[in-house]
């Protein structure tokens, strides 16, 4: 073994949270590597192009945001802890999002980052639950979420003490949920907290040029701090003696000593690299995958007819089902984001129109698909899919969409897994979380998704958190 | 290296790893935690730079030792010096 190839610390994966992690570590003087398997960094937030137009994957919006001189939030720890200036991250507020629920979107909560705003639509809405909603409000706000040691309790559990209008409730669970939860139909209670605070009680907002601002950002101030990375290099294996790891194996074959491993790609994924002892509890891959279509238009979606919104939760049955969809797509409900329609500086605007729907898919589906018919499911739907989505809109012509559409792509279940490399394509990971980011092996740690804490934000608090409490405050 | 020096070291990593805090009324003799908004992921950070900058190991159980400028002072000066600044 080359001992010019010993780590303080290796960190699998240049996702947000590995970036993270790396950026603490080599801040502090650790001799560190990223070893990142695909050509690009960003993990489930990342990017790519097509026909010279850049596509963010992941990304609608930036949760967590709050505005300049709000302290104490996850946003102001992480740029405190990163070093990050928040200029660099180049954040423009959400212009209004809404959650739409019946078929045609009868029932409908508007919410802006100015929390009121919420707080005065659930009133009108549901004027019975106001009380209901305020405690619950309460009880979300003085609750612990960074605990790494609280005991898992059902969030529906809790939020029915306060609210006893199912339409509310599913109407609460709709955007957290799709915004973060790797568990069907209820979620532990402190994750439910974390995405409602991220994206009601805090907000959202997006740089200009997208995700890519702020992986840029994260990979100079790596560089800049003395980090290795190495790109279309995953690890492939652990290596252990004496029941610790002493060294990784590359894809490509070689081998490099490290003291420690910090694993970003996810704990089920992770438990693969080395023989696990008996009785060991295998982490359960995540049933939760999702498709996304995107179209490029010529015209902004204002232009359009069809309004501000920056992202729209909607719903068209009696209860919002959050389940694996048991055909290819669920597209009962579903997100729509229009990355136009955030405040962008100085009255910007993006040079193109992008509508982008999120709806649950079925990976297992989308995986036994033949090439051919694969390419054909997609293009089916991709139009039921976008039907879908704009009952919830104000009412566009087909006509007027097909003249101004550009270009379109659509990703599935099948992509997220090749290029993330999540079992299963669960873009939430595993819906057990391990929040002491503990694995079998006492010297490797795991951060990211699968650790618990949610969002761009959370994922790169969590690897934050993940390198002081196990290798920096050791 | 005076008392004086020992609380700008302090102050200059506070707007390091604090940098949204306005700095210029600190009032030496008043917890930091009081008149800053510093939690433990903060302090933690102090400790780390003054090992990173200065060489100075600060023990956990003397993380009392760094809650105002004055402590602060109290107690690093005298590691300062034994380093010879």
């Amino acid at each position: 073994m080359n001992s010019a190839h010993h780590y303080d610390v290796v960190i699998i994966g240049a996702g947000m949270s590995g970036l993270a992690a790396g950026i603490r570590l080599a801040h502090f003087g650790k001799k560190v590597c990223i070893f990142e398997r695909h050509n690009a960094v960003g993990g489930l937030n990342s990017f790519y192009s097509q026909q010279g137009r850049k596509f963010d994957v992941g990304l609608h919006a930036l949760t967590n945001f709050v505005r300049p001189g709000v302290k104490g939030t996850p946003l102001t720890k992480l740029l405190r802890q990163l070093r990050i200036s928040r200029d660099e991250f180049q954040l423009a507020e959400q212009k209004r999002s809404r959650v739409a629920f019946g078929p045609n979107g009868e029932t409908s909560l508007t919410f802006t980052n100015d929390f009121a705003v919420f707080e005065s639509e659930v009133a009108r809405e549901f004027p019975g639950q106001i009380d209901g909603f305020r405690a619950l409000v309460a009880t979300v706000r003085s609750y612990d979420d960074v605990s790494l040691d609280a005991k898992p309790v059902s969030a529906r559990h809790v939020v029915r003490r306060h609210i006893s209008d199912l339409l509310l409730e599913d109407m609460l669970f709709c955007p957290v949920m799709y915004y973060g939860s790797a568990e069907e139909q209820d979620m532990e209670f402190g994750q439910f907290v974390i995405m409602f605070k991220a994206l009601f009680l805090e907000g959202f907002a997006r740089p200009f040029d997208g995700v890519r601002v702020i992986l840029r950002t994260l990979v100079d101030k790596y560089r800049a701090a003395g980090g290795e990375r190495r790109m279309k290099c995953g690890v492939r294996r652990v290596i252990t003696r004496e029941g610790r790891a002493t060294a990784v194996e590359l894809d490509d074959g070689a081998v490099v000593t490290t003291d420690q491993v910090i694993s970003s790609i996810g704990a089920p994924e992770t438990e693969r690299l080395w023989s696990q002892p008996a009785g060991h509890q295998a982490s359960p891959v995540g049933a939760l995958s999702f498709v996304e279509t995107i179209s490029i238009l010529q015209r902004q979606p204002r232009e359009l007819g069809w309004g501000d919104d920056t992202i729209v939760f909607f719903n068209d049955r009696e209860r919002f089902d959050y389940v694996a969809a048991t055909d290819e797509v669920d597209p009962r409900s579903g997100v729509i984001c229009f990355p136009n329609n955030f405040n962008y500086e100085n009255g910007q605007e993006l040079a193109e129109g992008v509508f982008r729907c999120t709806c649950l898919a079925n990976h297992a589906q989308w995986q036994n698909l033949p090439e051919a018919s694969y390419r054909q499911r997609k293009a089916e739907w991709f139009q039921v899919i976008q039907a879908s989505a704009r009952r919830f809109l104000p009412a566009v012509s087909d006509q007027t969409l097909q003249e101004s559409l550009i270009a379109t792509d659509m990703f599935t279940p099948r992509t997220v897994e090749k290029f993330t490399g999540h079992l299963g394509g669960a873009i939430y990971g595993s819906p057990r979380k391990h929040r002491q980011g503990t694995t079998s092996l006492p010297n490797v740690y795991l951060c990211g998704t699968d650790q618990g804490f949610l969002g761009i934000i959370g994922a790169m608090l969590s690897g934050i958190s993940m390198a002081n409490y196990h290798i920096l405050r050791g | 290296m005076t008392k004086e020096d020992t609380q700008q070291v302090v102050l200059d990593i506070i707007a390091d790893v604090a940098p949204d805090e306005d700095l210029t009324n600190v009032k030496p003799d008043v917890r930091l935690r009081d008149q800053l908004e510093l939690d433990s992921m903060d302090f933690l950070d102090i400790v780390m730079e003054l090992r990173k900058r200065h060489n100075i190991e600060v023990p956990e159980a003397d993380y009392p030792q760094l809650a105002s400028l004055d402590s602060c002072a109290e107690y690093l000066t005298p590691k300062f010096e034994a380093l010879g600044k």
